[in-house]
């Protein structure tokens, strides 16, 4: 039975090398320069569009952008005449890089630890750079994703991640961004698929269920609190006994604090209303990822300045009755309302590159196409606190970079040039490569 | 008992509202003039600024300056654009069962039993600039249940949602799914053959071996019994017959399909029994095999670009419809969705993206093509004098993200208008408002939960019920 038990476990795993896609990066990314696009209409974001500048990109940032910037001597140039220069999409809901095949091939899925409370299941530790996902991903122009793990109540803390590099290392940009929390869910699924919706026989059962388990977490997060507080004490006076430590209370640490944001998977208004007050009750920096519901608890969200991460926006409305663009039309609301949003696939990874789609609903109904851009690109970096750093083309900013032939979220354009971290990255992916291998078999 | 009574009111209450919305837009002149749009033909180019007239369900003039008469319904195109409704080759809404997956061979159900014409997303698909969806049978099976073609006539009864003259066809299905590969081993019950691709093809192989036999059987008691009426004739065999009407060209076969030497199988086995496959469903490799899939004359129906959500879709690529498009295949693009039904414009789109298919190919791959799949050309798929009234009316050019659809008509009738819809909802507001406060949907003492209908499983990815979303 062991040798069974082991036999399983090593095609496991003989399983998960096999698939990936060493190809894409070869081992090697590519060196960071000095590099110019010329004559491009640039979308700043953060600032109005520049019909005809050039960006400046050296040493990983963005030097210079503007109508009458110079080209430094040896920078290497790019005509950009007919193209658009984008920041590079970002998607902060998904699990990319923890799982490849996620049916029939389960040494492929790290995406959720057992049990219930797992602060500190690190995304970053488990992030694969050499996922044929990533490669597929930033060539349609997403050149940064927050991975989250997903299991239990606490699932674990998100990293942002460039979608370039060798190691995790490479990738991080910040390796623990945030805590994930799911919220005690009211309800089952709602609509997509597997969407059955399980009525709880006893609906005072289910929120009594909901209410020990939010206690769980509650109690895991004071524990955390006096940790921490031993901790800084014993700092201060060793004279004090010495406290031991936790690998599960310490990363818990600059969250209960609320240095950190905590994020809360919580679709239904019940679950959000709840994780706001739960979220105050503790005094955590809350995000609410999901928020199938937020159009209906816009006015706390505003109230509160509590942020959303919304993953729903292309599937079935939640309720039979709900009108037909009740999702697709949840972006707009939120921005009418003046709740602070981005927009995710919220996908664990092979979608994540139809991101430009989710936005472009939104835009379709009723979103400002300009916000819609915004919703991928700047309210991502703000949301999660990075806007220093990702989200607009500024002097300063991480040269994550798109140059395109048409509108960045149009399904049509085409994306021609691609800077991560100042690095030009090869168009290529696990896709182009099997194109290329087979468009032309006779 | 009076609660159960008031229960069940309330459910056919839910059950009917959407349809009493449908029924409210019931007003269309006998005549709709769409004035001055920007039209997609599909088959003859894109026209600006034309008219398009529909009249006793059919395209009745497409040209400039068209006249109307007095009581037409006049719509102003300008700024908009007209394309065909949207054909859907695969997909599984309103299908309350979708798997009769006890056997391995189950050509004898037929999903035109269990048509459930109040489900919601089929007004959500209508949204979406769908008009005709290929509802089939799941892909537990290696033969499965007989498929069937319906309009959207979202609000009227079952038979007329049947799309009148389509072929008749059936699912079939390899890999995966059909070797259960999802489904857990239970404890003291046998797995069900076959559980290999091996197993597949003996299959598909032995039933039409028996078919074959079963035929020759009916033709020699049809030929003898010409000259001797007291023979009497062999017993009907309800699973062997639609593989009969397959062996005879009258009964179409669309093969749920992922792998490239499945695609190969099949096709071997439908050669050497003299049949055709009408179309390779999903065929994610379709693209390692295109030439061969042009040489038997099968078509495939594809997604535009999902991948990686099983081991057999891990070599899918989204260049997938653009090689075998140039290889001579007859390409559409499906949903397999309830969800994605509703955006099958930009998974068409996708293929001017990756791949670089013409505007008129990948306007193909949702219209034309599928229809030809169906053996519904000469009804649907283009913009044509003569062909049924089935399009719908974007607000800019459904390639673009940034686009909706206003109205959309079926033989002439419009059965989703956005404005209308617009118009109605504070009073569906109201009356849900009314609902919620009427006897059986107050809280129970004690905490109990105010009793809903359980809702249906929709339509789901990959035909798999066990599918879930990660």
């Amino acid at each position: 039975m062991k040798t069974l038990l082991l036999l399983i476990l090593c095609t496991g795993s003989v399983l998960a090398q096999q698939i990936g896609n060493p190809t894409t990066q070869q081992g090697v990314i590519p060196a960071r320069g000095t590099f110019a696009i010329r004559n491009a209409r640039i979308v700043t974001v953060s600032g109005p569009d520049i019909e005809n500048g050039t960006v400046v990109i050296r040493d990983g940032k963005i030097q210079a952008v503007g109508a009458n910037v110079s080209v430094p001597a040896g920078a290497q140039t790019i005509d950009g005449n007919g193209l658009s220069v984008y920041p590079g999409m970002i998607d902060a809901g998904t699990n990319m890089g923890l799982v490849e095949v996620p049916q029939g091939a389960n040494g492929t899925v790290d995406t959720s630890e057992v049990g219930d409370l797992n602060p500190n299941a690190k995304a970053i530790i488990a992030v694969n750079p050499h996922s044929a996902h990533i490669g597929v991903t930033r060539v349609e122009g997403i050149t940064n994703t927050l991975t989250a793990p997903t299991g239990g109540l606490i699932s674990g803390q998100a990293a942002l991640i460039n979608l370039l590099g060798t190691s995790p290392k490479e990738m991080a940009v910040v390796p623990q961004l945030a805590l994930v929390i799911n919220y005690p869910r009211v309800a089952g699924g709602g609509g997509g698929f597997g969407g059955f919706q399980q009525q709880p026989a006893n609906l005072s059962d289910t929120l009594a269920a909901n209410e020990r388990q939010l206690e769980q977490i509650r109690k895991i997060l004071r524990d955390a609190e006096a940790y921490g507080r031993a901790q800084d004490a014993y700092a201060k006076d060793k004279s004090l006994p010495r406290p031991d430590h936790s690998v599960v209370l310490e990363p818990l640490v600059p969250y209960v604090r609320g240095e950190q944001p905590v994020i809360f998977r919580a679709d239904r208004e019940a679950e959000i209303r709840g994780a706001v007050k739960f979220a105050e009750e503790m005094k955590l920096k809350p995000i609410i990822l999901g928020g199938n519901d937020a159009a209906k608890v816009a006015s706390l969200l505003k109230e509160k300045n509590v942020p959303v991460i919304l993953t729903g926006i292309l599937s079935l409305p939640v309720r039979e009755d709900d009108a037909y663009d009740a999702l697709y039309e949840n972006a707009a609301k939120l921005q009418e309302a003046g709740v602070r949003f981005c927009i995710s696939t919220g996908d664990a990874g092979a979608e994540v590159r139809n991101l430009a789609q989710f936005a472009g609903m939104a835009a379709a109904f009723g979103l400002p196409k300009a916000d819609a851009l915004k919703a991928v690109t700047l309210y991502p970096a703000q949301i999660m606190n990075v806007a220093d750093r990702l989200g607009s083309i500024e002097v300063g900013k991480m040269a994550n970079l798109v140059v395109t032939d048409g509108d960045l979220l149009e399904i049509r354009s085409h994306i021609r040039y691609l800077f991560i971290d100042g690095r030009p990255v090869v168009l290529t992916s696990r896709h182009t490569e099997l194109n290329d291998a087979f468009k032309n078999r006779k | 008992m009076r609660r159960f009574i008031a229960k069940l009111l309330f459910v056919a209450i839910i059950a009917t509202l959407p349809l009493s919305s449908v029924r409210a837009q019931k007003q269309t002149a006998p005549e709709t003039l769409i004035r001055n749009a920007t039209v997609l033909t599909v088959t003859r180019g894109t026209l600006q600024n034309t008219d398009v007239l529909l009249r006793n369900g059919k395209i009745a003039a497409v040209g400039k300056n068209l006249n109307a008469s007095a009581n037409t319904r006049i719509i102003d195109g300008t700024g908009k654009y007209v394309m065909p409704g949207i054909i859907d080759c695969h997909s599984h809404s309103m299908l309350d069962t979708i798997n009769e997956g006890t056997l391995s061979v189950t050509s004898m159900v037929r999903t035109a039993d269990v048509l459930n014409t109040t489900d919601v997303d089929l007004y959500r698909e209508l949204a979406g600039g769908v008009t005709t969806l290929n509802l089939l049978h799941g892909s537990a099976n290696p033969i499965g249940g007989l498929n069937t073609v319906v309009k959207i006539k979202y609000g009227r009864a079952a038979n007329e949602f049947l799309f009148p003259g389509a072929m008749p066809g059936i699912k079939f299905a390899l890999g995966e799914n059909v070797k259960r590969s999802s489904t857990p081993n239970q404890p003291g019950v046998t797995r069900r053959y076959p559980n290999t691709r091996m197993g597949v093809e003996e299959t598909i192989r032995d039933a039409f071996t028996r078919a074959r036999d079963y035929k020759r059987t009916w033709d020699e008691y049809r030929a003898a019994s010409k000259n001797d009426k007291s023979l009497i004739p062999p017993r009907r065999d309800l699973q062997l017959e639609p593989l009969v009407e397959i062996l005879e060209g009258k009964r179409y076969v669309h093969a749920h399909s992922y792998i490239a030497s499945e695609i190969l199988m099949l096709i071997n086995v439908a050669d050497e029994f003299g049949f055709k496959i009408k179309t390779f469903q999903h065929a994610l490799e379709g693209y390692k095999v295109a030439k061969e899939i042009a040489a038997h004359g099968a078509g495939a129906s594809i997604f535009a670009d999902s991948w990686a959500y099983k081991i057999e879709a891990y070599d899918a690529i989204p260049y997938n419809a653009a090689i075998m498009t140039r290889a001579g295949v007859v390409v559409s693009m499906n949903s397999d969705s309830d969800e994605r039904a509703r955006r099958l414009n930009i998974e068409a789109a996708k293929a001017m993206h990756w791949g670089d298919l013409t505007e008129e190919q990948a306007l193909k791959l949702i219209t034309l093509n599928p229809a030809i799949q169906l053996g519904i050309q000469e009804r649907v798929g283009s913009i044509e004098v003569g062909k049924d009234a089935d399009i719908a009316i974007w607000n800019g050019h459904p390639f673009s993200v940034y686009s909706r659809v206003d109205t959309t008509f079926i033989d002439g009738d419009v059965y989703f208008d956005r404005a209308q819809d617009l118009a109605r909802r504070p009073e569906l507001a109201k009356e849900r408002a009314a609902l919620e406060q009427a006897e059986p949907n107050r809280p129970r003492p004690k905490g109990e939960s105010p009793q809903t209908p359980r809702r249906r499983p929709s339509g789901h990815e990959d035909d798999d019920i066990e599918v879930e979303k990660p």
